[in-house]
C-alpha cells in the first residue's frame, strides 16, 4: 500500500481522518463546576515535570499563576463579580481552568519550520522537544498566548494533552485530579454533545449567559480539541472573543504578493521595452 | 467546604447536580460561596444569634416535625422548678458561681431528680468541682450525660410551662429577624430566605443537612453553636435521617481518629473518660462515676476492662482490677495550652512533637515558643525543619531579641518522619469511615513511620528497664508489646495493630462486635468503638468496591464506626410504629414478619427491640430503651433539646460575644460567656471589649481562615514549590471600604496587631468581605489565612501571633475565629521596636493583668 493508496476524508470538524484512525480527543472544561482549587495546575506539573515558575502574588484575586506560558500548561483564572446588594445571584465569582486549545486549524503547527510542532494521531498538538530549535515563530503565530520559549532552555513547550498517558489508554493528569469533573476528557465529539446538553442545562435553569466557547467546526480556527462552557462572554475570563488563526490569511496575502510581484516585473519590462523604442 | 475539603466538595457537587440548594454562611465571600445557590454575610463570632433566630423562626411559625420532636427529643420532659433561664437572669442560667467560674447544675435537672453532686465521694466542694470540671468530665458525659434515674415527668401535648418545648420558646423568644440582624448584620431578607429554604426542605419527604468545621468550634461558645444546630435540627426532625443531620468536617491527618483512639489528655480510646485522682481510685469507683442507667453507656464496666486487657494481656487479672491501677490519672486540665504555660513556669521539661508545629499552628504562638525555651529536651519528628524546630536560631523572639540562642538550654531532637504514602496504616475522616491507606514506597533515608518511633521507642525503654523491681516500672514492663515486624527497616506491622484494636474473645478469635464485649477478662478489645474493624479476620477498612457497584449506602467501601453504621441514631428515620417516615427517605424499618429491624444501613437500635417495647419497673442499661429511644447513647434515649447535663456553661445555647470583640452584647446584660476557660498568665493579655475603655484602639473584627492551596500550619504545603506559587505570600482580605478608611491599597503591606503581638501581611483589597451595617454602625472584617510562618519556599508573618488563650471550656478549644484588632498600612517593626509596638497599643487601651478576666 502506498501513500496514495489511503483514502483521506475531511471529517466534519474539519480535521483530515484515515480509515482506523484514533477519534480525536480533547478537554470540555465546564467552569460552571470549577470550584477554583487548582489540582489541575499541580497534577499537570507533577507529571510532566514543568518547572515552578515564580512566587508572585498578583494581586488578581486568587491567580497567581497570571497566564499560561512554558512553564504554566493549566491557569485557573478567577474573576470577582460581586454585587452591591446581597440578592442571591448577584454575586458571582467565575473559576475557570484555562488550557492549549489544541486548535483544528493551528498556526503554530503552519509557521513552524523544524516540523517540531505535530499533529499526533489523537489529533492533538504537540511540541517534540528534540526537535524544537526554539526561534519562537509559533509563540507570536498563537491567538490565545498559550505557547511560549522557556527561558531555562530556550524551547518552545505547552500542553501535550498528556500525550505519553493517552497512548496508554489513561486519562490526562488535569482531568484525573479534578474533584468536580470540570475538566472532562474523552472523544471530541462526544464531549461536544455532553456540552450541549449542559449547556442546555444550565438555560433551562435560567443560566442565560451560559455558552460554548470553541466548540464551533466554523469558527475562526475549526473549533478546539480543547473547548469551554463560560459563564459569562470571553474576554471577561482573558480570552479572545472571536480567534482566528493568525495563519488563515497567508495564502491571499502570498498570491497578492505574487501579483504585485508579477505585477512589478511586467512594468519594469515595459519600461525597458519602452526605453528601447524610444531610443531607436 | 470548597477551600478546606475540595475533594469532598465534590459531593456536594454531585447533590447539586440532583437540585440540592446550598446555602453558605460564612464571613467572607468563599470559593465555597461561588458554588452556592445563596451566600450570607455574618460577623464571626454570632453564629449562636443566628441559629437561635432559625430556631425561633421554626418555633413561631410552627414548622418543626410535630411527630418526630414528641417521640424522639426531650421537648416534652418537665424540668425542676429550680431552674432559671437566661430570661430570667440577663443572660446566665441558675447555678453560676462566678467566683469559681463555674456552674452548679443541680438546678438544670428534670423534674424529680434528685440533685447529684458531681464530684462522687467529695460531694459537692466547689473547688473540687471546679477542678473536676476543668478535667473535661462534661466532655465524657456530652455523649451521653450522667445518670438519669427514673422515667421523667412529660407533658406530650407539649403545654406544661416547665416543659423542654415551652422552655425553648421562651429562651429563644428575643432571637427575631431584627435581632438577629442587629446580631449578626446579616440582612433580615437574607435570613427569611435562609429560614424559608431549611424549613421547605425539611419533614418527612426531604430533608436538609447541616456542615461545618472549625468556623463553628473555635469559639468560647465553639460547644454551644454545635447544641444550637443540634436544637435546630432536632425541632426539623433532620437527624438520624439521610440527608439530614450535623457533619462536622474532618478528615485532615485522621483528627476523627486521634479523637476516637485519642491523643488528648482527657480521653481513653472510644470516649471513656481518663480517670481523675482520688474520684478513680479504683475500677469500681471510676465505672460508678460514668456509667448510666439507660443506653450503652450503661457497659462502661465491658469496655474499660477489655481496653485493659488489650494494653496489659496476661498481667490483667479480675485480682488486680485489670491493672486499672497502671492508667495515669489527671489532677486537672493538661491541655496543651496548660501545658504551654507549665513550660514556661518549668514544670513541664520534655516535649515530643509528631507532626504538629505550634510555634506557628498554636494560638498565641508566642507563648507555644517560649514555653519550648524553657524545656530540658524537645524532639520533633516531621518532613522537614519546621518553625517548631528551629524557632531557636530563627524564630521571632531571636529577631526581637527577647531570646539569646546561646542563653536557650533546650536541647532539640529532629527526627525525620515518613509520609502517609510511606507506611501503612489508616484515616478515620468526617463520616467515622475508617480506611486504610499502604505503602507505596518505602521512606528514604532515616525517615521512619510514627509507628516505628513509638514501638521501638517502648522496646528500648523496655529493654533498659527490663529486671526492674521498682513498682513504677511495672506499667512499662507489663505492657503487651509484641508487635510482629518486618524488612529491613523492621516496620511493625499496623494490620496487627489494627487486630488488636478490634480485639480477640479468649480464644483468640477476632471480635466482630462491641456487644460481644465482656467485663470478665475474657475478652481484650483497644477501642470498644472500633470492635468489628477486623471483624471475620479481615481488615475492613481497607475494602474498596466501587459505589456503582453496591447499594447507595455503600457500605463495602471501608468501615464506619460502630459496627459499621453509616448514619447514627437512625431508628430516628421511621416513625413510632416503625415504618419509614416517607419510602423517599426510607433507612431502616421495623420487619414485622422477621420481628427484626432491617433497611439499607446497619440498625443503630436493638436488632429484635419491637417499636412498642416499653421496658418494665426497674429496667437497667440498654433493656431500658424502649421501641421509640432512638438516641441510645442518651440516658432517656432522647435527642436532648435541652441538656440538663453534660455541658459545663449551659443547658441551651446563648448568644456571648467573643472574648474580644469591638461590639457590646445586644442580647444580654452578659456579655461574655462567664464560664469561659481561661489560661491566665501574663504572656496572654487580654483586650477590652465592647464599651469598655480602649475597646476601640482594636475596633476591627479578625477571622482566621484556610485556603485551599495550603495546608494547616504550612509544614507540608510552604516547603513545596508547586504548591508555594499558587499563594506565594501571606495576605489579609479588607473590603474596599475598610482600605479607604484605614489607607490601605491593593498589594500594599499591612500591619495587624493584637495585644498578643503584631504581623504584617500583604493586602487584598476585595468585595469579598462585605462590611456588616448592624446596629446604625459599620463593622468591619478582616480575614487572614494562617499558613504562614518564617520557614520554607514561602514565608511570611503566623496569624496565630495575635490569637489569645481563652477558650471553650468544654473541650478546651482556642477562639481563633473571632479576634478584635487593628489594622494599619505599612511593614510592621522590627527587632526590639515590634515588642514596644505591640506594648503600646497595650498601654492604650489600658490593658492591665485584670482586663477581660471578669467572668
Amino acid at each position: 500500500m502506498t501513500a496514495t493508496d489511503v483514502q483521506i476524508t475531511t471529517r466534519p470538524d474539519g480535521m483530515d481522518t484515515y480509515p482506523g484512525q484514533q477519534p480525536r480527543m480533547g478537554f470540555f472544561t465546564d467552569t460552571s463546576v470549577c470550584i477554583g482549587c487548582k489540582a489541575c495546575e499541580v497534577a499537570c506539573k507533577e507529571w510532566n515535570g514543568v518547572p515552578e515558575d515564580g512566587l508572585n502574588l498578583t494581586g488578581m484575586s486568587y491567580d497567581n499563576t497570571g497566564s499560561l506560558n512554558a512553564s504554566t500548561w493549566r491557569h485557573v483564572a478567577f474573576i470577582e463579580q460581586i454585587g452591591r446588594s446581597s440578592e442571591p445571584g448577584e454575586s458571582r465569582w467565575l473559576m475557570s481552568s484555562d488550557v492549549c486549545k489544541h486548535c483544528t486549524e493551528a498556526a503554530c503547527l503552519d509557521v513552524c519550520p523544524t516540523g517540531a510542532l505535530m499533529r499526533t494521531e489523537f489529533g492533538t498538538v504537540v511540541v517534540q522537544d528534540d526537535i524544537c530549535n526554539g526561534c519562537g515563530y509559533c509563540v507570536t503565530a498563537c491567538p490565545f498566548g498559550v505557547i511560549a520559549r522557556r527561558e531555562t532552555d530556550g524551547g518552545a513547550h505547552k500542553c501535550t494533552l498528556c500525550y505519553d498517558r493517552m497512548g496508554d489508554g489513561q486519562t490526562p493528569a488535569c482531568a484525573l485530579a479534578c474533584p468536580t469533573e470540570s475538566i472532562q476528557y474523552g472523544p471530541v465529539d462526544e464531549l461536544r454533545e455532553r456540552a450541549q446538553r449542559r449547556v442546555g442545562e444550565l438555560h433551562d435553569q435560567g443560566n442565560d449567559a451560559a455558552r460554548l466557547y470553541l466548540d464551533d467546526p466554523t469558527d475562526g480556527i475549526g473549533g478546539g480539541g480543547a473547548f469551554f462552557l463560560l459563564l459569562d462572554e470571553p474576554e471577561v475570563y482573558g480570552l479572545p472573543p472571536d480567534p482566528v488563526v493568525t495563519t488563515r490569511d497567508l495564502p491571499r496575502m502570498w498570491r497578492h504578493v505574487a501579483r504585485a510581484g508579477a505585477a512589478l516585473a511586467a512594468g519594469a519590462l515595459a519600461a525597458c521595452l519602452g526605453w528601447e523604442g524610444r531610443n531607436r | 467546604m470548597a477551600e478546606a475539603h475540595p475533594v469532598g466538595f465534590q459531593w456536594v457537587m454531585e447533590a447539586k447536580a440532583r437540585g440540592a440548594k446550598v446555602i453558605h454562611v460564612d464571613p467572607r465571600y468563599s470559593r465555597t460561596s461561588a458554588l452556592a445557590d445563596l451566600h450570607a454575610p455574618i460577623r464571626a463570632g454570632a453564629d449562636i444569634a443566628f441559629l437561635g433566630g432559625l430556631i425561633n423562626y421554626v418555633l413561631t411559625h410552627e414548622k418543626y416535625f410535630r411527630e418526630y420532636v414528641v417521640n424522639y427529643s426531650n421537648a416534652p420532659t418537665i424540668l425542676s422548678e429550680d431552674y432559671a433561664d437566661t430570661e430570667d437572669l440577663d443572660g446566665v442560667f441558675s447555678g453560676l458561681d462566678k467566683a469559681h467560674r463555674m456552674y452548679h447544675i443541680d438546678t438544670w435537672r428534670y423534674q424529680g431528680e434528685g440533685a447529684e453532686p458531681a464530684g462522687g465521694d467529695r460531694g459537692a466542694e466547689p473547688e473540687w468541682e471546679a477542678r473536676l470540671q476543668r478535667t473535661a468530665r462534661g466532655e465524657v458525659h456530652g455523649s451521653g450525660g450522667p445518670a438519669v434515674h427514673r422515667e421523667p415527668d412529660t407533658d406530650e401535648t407539649l403545654r406544661h410551662p416547665r416543659c423542654v418545648f415551652q422552655v425553648l420558646k421562651r429562651h429563644f423568644a428575643r432571637y427575631t429577624p431584627e435581632m438577629v440582624a442587629q446580631v449578626t448584620g446579616m440582612p433580615e431578607d437574607l435570613f427569611q430566605k435562609i429560614a424559608e429554604l431549611i424549613t421547605e426542605n425539611s419533614g418527612r419527604e426531604k430533608t436538609t443537612a447541616f456542615v461545618y468545621s472549625v468556623g463553628w468550634t473555635q469559639h468560647t461558645v465553639g460547644v454551644q453553636y454545635i447544641r444550637a444546630a443540634a436544637i435546630l435540627q432536632t425541632l426539623l426532625g433532620n437527624i438520624g435521617r439521610p440527608g439530614g443531620g450535623l457533619m462536622a468536617l474532618r478528615g485532615h491527618a485522621s483528627i476523627q481518629g486521634s479523637t476516637d483512639i485519642p491523643t488528648l489528655f482527657d480521653l481513653l480510646p472510644g470516649y471513656l473518660p481518663m480517670p481523675f485522682a482520688s474520684t478513680g481510685e479504683d475500677l469500681d469507683s471510676y465505672v460508678r462515676a460514668d456509667i448510666v442507667h439507660k443506653g450503652f453507656w450503661a457497659n462502661t464496666r465491658e469496655y474499660t476492662v477489655s481496653l485493659l486487657k488489650a494494653w496489659w494481656g496476661d498481667a490483667a487479672t479480675a485480682g488486680n482490677d485489670f491493672c486499672y491501677d497502671y492508667l495515669p490519672r489527671l489532677t486537672g486540665s493538661h491541655s496543651t495550652y496548660d501545658t504551654a504555660v507549665a513550660q514556661i513556669e518549668g514544670e513541664c521539661k520534655g516535649y515530643i512533637l509528631l507532626g504538629q508545629n505550634p510555634a506557628v499552628g498554636s494560638a498565641n504562638a508566642r507563648m507555644q515558643r517560649l514555653g519550648m525555651a524553657n524545656l530540658d529536651w524537645l524532639v520533633v519528628r516531621d518532613f522537614v525543619l519546621i518553625e517548631s524546630a528551629t524557632w531557636w536560631k530563627d524564630g521571632p523572639e531571636i529577631e526581637t531579641g527577647e531570646l539569646r540562642t546561646e542563653d536557650i538550654g533546650t536541647e532539640v531532637f529532629f527526627l525525620p518522619a515518613a509520609a502517609h504514602t510511606e507506611k501503612d496504616g489508616s484515616f478515620t475522616n468526617t463520616q467515622r469511615m475508617l480506611q486504610w491507606h499502604h505503602t507505596a514506597v518505602e521512606p528514604a533515608a532515616d525517615a521512619r513511620s510514627d509507628l516505628w518511633f513509638t514501638y521501638h521507642l517502648g522496646r528500648k525503654i523496655r529493654e533498659k528497664l527490663a529486671g526492674s523491681a521498682d513498682e513504677m516500672d511495672r506499667p512499662i514492663l507489663d505492657l503487651t508489646w509484641d508487635y510482629p515486624t518486618s524488612g529491613s527497616l523492621a516496620e511493625p506491622d499496623a494490620d496487627a495493630v489494627l487486630a488488636e484494636i478490634n480485639g480477640w474473645d479468649a480464644d483468640g478469635n477476632p471480635l466482630s462486635s462491641y456487644t460481644q464485649l465482656a467485663a470478665d477478662g475474657s475478652t481484650a478489645c483497644g477501642c470498644w468503638i472500633y470492635c468489628g474493624v477486623r471483624a471475620g479476620g479481615e481488615n475492613q477498612a481497607a475494602r474498596r468496591k466501587p459505589g456503582g457497584d453496591q447499594s447507595w449506602v455503600a457500605p463495602e467501601w471501608g468501615w464506619a464506626w460502630p459496627a459499621n453504621r453509616r448514619i447514627l441514631y437512625n431508628r430516628a428515620s421511621a416513625d413510632p410504629e416503625g415504618n419509614p417516615w416517607s419510602q423517599r427517605k426510607a433507612l431502616v424499618w421495623w420487619d414485622r414478619d422477621k420481628g427484626e429491624w432491617t433497611g439499607h444501613d446497619v440498625p443503630d437500635f436493638a436488632r429484635n427491640r419491637p417499636p412498642d417495647y416499653r421496658p418494665p419497673e426497674g429496667a437497667a442499661g440498654v433493656a431500658a430503651l424502649s421501641g421509640i429511644d432512638p438516641f441510645i447513647m442518651q440516658a432517656d434515649g432522647k435527642a436532648w433539646l435541652f441538656a440538663p447535663a453534660g455541658l459545663v456553661d449551659g443547658p441551651l445555647p446563648t448568644h456571648y460575644e467573643p472574648q474580644e470583640s469591638p461590639v457590646t452584647n445586644p442580647l444580654y446584660g452578659q456579655q461574655h460567656n462567664p464560664v469561659r476557660q481561661i489560661i491566665t498568665h501574663r504572656e496572654n493579655p487580654l483586650q477590652p471589649s465592647g464599651g469598655e475603655p480602649g475597646a476601640s484602639v482594636y475596633p476591627y473584627v479578625v477571622t482566621t481562615y484556610r485556603l485551599t492551596e495550603h495546608h494547616t500550619a504550612g509544614g507540608m504545603s510552604r516547603f513545596l514549590p508547586y504548591l508555594a506559587e499558587l499563594q506565594p505570600e501571606l495576605f489579609c482580605e479588607v473590603s474596599p471600604e475598610l482600605a479607604a478608611e484605614r489607607g490601605l491599597d491593593h498589594l500594599g503591606w499591612a500591619t495587624v496587631v493584637s495585644a498578643r503581638g503584631a504581623i504584617e501581611a500583604r493586602v487584598l483589597v476585595t468585595k469579598r468581605i462585605m462590611p456588616l451595617r448592624m446596629d446604625g454602625r459599620v463593622l468591619h472584617q478582616v480575614g487572614i489565612p494562617w499558613h504562614w510562618g518564617p520557614n520554607g519556599y514561602t514565608t511570611g508573618d503566623a496569624a496565630n501571633e495575635l490569637a489569645h488563650l481563652s477558650l471553650d471550656p468544654n473541650v478546651h478549644i482556642q477562639e481563633a475565629k473571632a479576634l478584635a484588632c487593628d489594622i494599619r498600612p505599612g511593614r510592621r517593626p522590627r527587632g526590639p521596636a515590634l515588642r514596644a509596638f505591640v506594648r503600646d497599643y497595650q498601654q492604650r487601651a489600658g490593658i492591665t493583668e485584670r482586663t477581660g478576666m471578669e467572668p
